[in-house]
Order: C-alpha cells, then structure tokens, then sequence
C-alpha cells in the first residue's frame, strides 16, 4: 500500500502497553542515520524489531519509502519477510552452518546461482572481507562476523537499515575499526538507517540525529549537536552522562 | 541364527525410521516453535510409551487393531485383512511405539535453534519453507540423526509390544527378539548367544555412527 503523507524516507509511530509500555514516533529522512540511545529496557531494540516486523505492537504506524507495512487501525502488517528491512542484530545471528558467502547469498532472493555468488562476493569485497568468503562464522574473529552481518543486512538492498548494538560483541580496537568502516560504508548508502546503541561514541561519531528513549518513552529528538548541547530535561543530561560514562569504560 | 527374523526386524526398524521420522521431525518442530495450554498433557501422551509396560501398550494397540474397532474395520474393508497378527499391524504399532524416540530428541534440536537466527532468516526475506529447509532442518540434524538411530535401535529389540500385536509368525511378524526368546524357551543357548550378540554389535554401531556424526556436526556449527 502507498502512503501519500511520506514518499521517502522512514516514518514510526508505536503504542503499546505491555509487554512493556511504548509510545515513540519519530521519522528517519533517507541517507540519514537517527541513533536511539536509552538504557537497557528504555524500548530501542524493541522499536527496531517493530520497524523489522519481528514484533507486532498493539497500536501505531511504521511507513518506509512510501510503503505501509504496519498500520493498526488499518488492519496492515506486512510479514518481516516482505519488508526490505536489513537487520544487523546485536548476536549478528549468522547461521553458524553457512560459510560467509552462503550467508550472503541467502539473503539476496530468488535470483540466478552464478549472479547470486557474484554479488555476495562483491558485498563481501565491499566489507573488506574478500578471501574469507569460505570460512564459517566460527571460523571468523568477532569484527568479521559483524562485516558478515552488514553485507548479509544489504544483500537485501533494503529500504531502511538497521543497527542493533553493532559494535557491542567486540573489544575497544576492533570498535574502533568497525566504526571507521561503517563511517566509510554511510557515504554509500542511501536508505535511511536506525543505530541502536547506549555508548555515546557511537552516536557522536556515526549519527546525524538522535532520539532519547526511557521507560518507552521518546525524552527528546534532535541532532546530535543539539541534544548533546542542550539536554531538554535534567533527567535527559543524567541519561547522557551514564552512556558516556559507558563509552569512556575501558 | 534365524536370517529370516534379522531381516525381518531389519525391514520393520527401517520402514519405522522411514514413516516415523517426517512424522516426528513435523511433530517436534511444531512443539518445539509453539506454546500453549494444553501443551505438557501433549508432550505426556507422547512420551508415555517410555513408561507404560510394553505389555499394557500391546494390550491397548491390540484393541485399537482388532476387527472390533473402528481401526481395525476401516483396514479390513480397505484391504481385506486384518491389521492384527500382520507386517502392516506390527509396523503401525511400532511407529506408535517409538514416537518419544524420534520425537524428543527432535524437539530438543529445535528448541535448541537461537530465535535470533528465525528472525534473521525472516529479515533476509526467506519464505517459510526456505527457512525450515536452509537453516532449520540442517541445525536440527544431529537431533533428527539421534531420533533416526533411537528408532531403530529400539524397534530392533522390541519385544513385548511385537508379540502382543504381531504374534510370532515366521517370516511375517516374528522378529529377532521373539527369536531369541525361543531360541532360550527350547535351550539352545548357542542360537540365542549369536543372536544376540549380533543385535548388540549392530545396536552399538549404530549409536557410536550416531554420536559420530552429530560430533562432527557439532564442531563444524560451533
């Protein structure tokens, strides 16, 4: 279904009571990166599996690129499957059986086997990750795993993409370095893309805006600078601090 | 050494992986995805053949078999037999018999799947069959190779349950089990010694192939 109020971009609005209570909207333009930032049940990765259909709210309205694929009141709910969402999940869910490439390729759809080892192996270039195309997730040190999980996440040439503490399954070093790439990788991309995180680096060095989640709660939205600068409420500037307390955590 | 009753329990163990083990794999993976109300009195019908006394089960398939049961007319009227006393009655009561073999170590398999991986396979946008086939079925194997080797393992020294529903017709329901029975009724110790020695060697075999392959499997998704 179209939807005329946004034709680009990602527009979200979720209302639940429970399991836990959620009221947020927010809208995430294309080619922008909006960080959620809250601390651990403040809703973040809760709002991503609604935007990825993995978990269906009892109220409210996810739009992408013009596309309804959940609206409560209109009776819509687009299955995950068929919603171009890429995920890259905080375990990055990598099946353990596949090697990199077969990884890769699952998510590419129904194409022809000679073009689909061809674009799983360029997605695997693209991530620096060319020659390791054979070896198994286990087989692959953490920082790899997770530039498995992005090509497999744009294998889908998704609409909008989504971060779910990309970084937090590797040491300081490797972060670092992920987040250089994914620096690198943003300049690419056109589709809109949701960070969740609580480490402040993340979002001072990859986000253009940020949305302060407690309790289900959407505290304030604003560009990076302004919320950093201004926080709208005491409680926002404490919340602020305890993730850059994290962020400066050895 | 009776061939007939060793490749007559070869055929039964055989055809009871080959109908029991879709059957279960459907089965486990149902109960091992879903959650509801009535699901541990489920789970306990299915296991109940791992306690009941083999004998009490044979009773009751004996009823549900005979030509005084829907069961038992509805086979009659179909193929002009009867399901009691036959290889068709033996295997059906064999399949019923090891359904906690199969189906447990099944179910197990998949629970054990991460439910990060389900979700990952939806968002890479495979339809429901893809994921069961790509990445269910080959994480679920080393359990469905289990519950394939249980059930023949165990078919293969059935005892109670084959000679209340199959009786012990030679060359029709008479499997190595009731042979070494037999074999042991009429003193012949030799007979019954190499009989089952032999079922010992191949249940041995087929347990270690078992833990074998689901080792490897193991380390190759670790």
């Amino acid at each position: 279904m179209r939807d005329t109020a946004m034709r680009t971009g990602l527009t979200v609005t979720l209302r639940q009571d429970a399991p836990i209570a959620l009221d947020v909207e927010f809208a995430v333009a294309q080619g922008e990166i909006m960080a959620l930032v809250g601390p651990s049940g403040s809703g973040k990765s809760t709002t991503l599996r609604a935007i990825a259909g993995l978990h269906v709210p009892s109220g409210g309205r996810v739009a992408c690129q013009g596309s309804v694929w959940f609206d409560r009141d209109g009776g819509i709910s687009v299955p995950p499957r068929e919603r171009r969402a890429g995920m890259v999940f905080q375990s990055y869910a990598l099946f353990p059986h596949l090697t990199a490439i077969e990884n890769v390729a699952e998510a590419l759809g129904d194409i022809r086997p000679e073009q689909r080892q061809a674009q799983a192996r360029a997605l695997l270039e693209r991530m620096h990750l060319d020659g390791l195309e054979d070896r198994r997730p286990a087989q692959l040190s953490g920082g790899q795993q997770q530039r498995v999980a992005v090509a497999r996440a744009l294998a889908r040439r998704p609409d909008v993409l989504l971060l779910d503490e990309p970084f937090s399954a590797v040491d300081r070093v490797t972060r670092r370095r992920l987040r250089r790439e994914l620096i690198e990788l943003r300049r690419e991309l056109s589709m809109p893309v949701i960070l969740v995180t609580h480490d402040l680096d993340d979002v001072v060095r990859l986000a253009d805006r940020m949305c302060v989640l407690n309790g289900g709660k959407i505290l304030q939205t604003g560009t990076v600078d302004e919320v950093m600068a201004r926080p709208a409420t005491p409680l926002i500037a404490e919340l602020l601090d305890l993730a850059g307390e994290e962020a400066a955590e050895p | 050494m009776d061939w007939d009753a060793l490749f007559l329990s070869l055929e039964l163990g055989g055809l009871t992986v080959l109908v029991l083990i879709p059957l279960a794999t459907a089965l486990g993976r149902w109960l091992a995805a879903r959650s509801f109300r009535g699901k541990p009195m489920v789970e306990a019908a299915l296991a109940l053949p791992l306690v009941l006394p083999p004998t009490v089960l044979g009773f009751y398939l004996l009823v549900a078999f005979g030509s005084e049961s829907w069961l038992g007319q509805i086979y009659q009227r179909l193929f002009g037999a009867s399901l009691i006393f036959s290889f068709q009655g033996l295997l059906l009561a064999s399949v019923i018999v090891n359904i906690p073999f199969a189906v447990q170590p099944i179910q197990r398999a998949f629970e054990a799947i991460a439910p990060d991986l389900r979700d990952a396979a939806a968002t890479c946008g495979l339809s429901w069959w893809r994921m069961v086939r790509r990445i269910e079925l080959p994480l679920a194997w080393p359990g469905i190779l289990t519950g394939m080797v249980l059930t023949f393992a165990h078919t293969l020294g059935e005892f109670g349950v084959v000679l209340m529903v199959g009786g012990s017709i030679p060359g029709k329901t008479k499997t190595i089990a009731i042979s070494i029975y037999d074999r042991v009724q009429a003193f012949d110790d030799v007979a019954a010694g190499r009989m089952a020695a032999l079922l010992l060697l191949i249940s041995i075999m087929a347990i270690a192939l078992s833990y074998a392959l689901s080792q490897r499997i193991g380390r190759r998704h670790a």
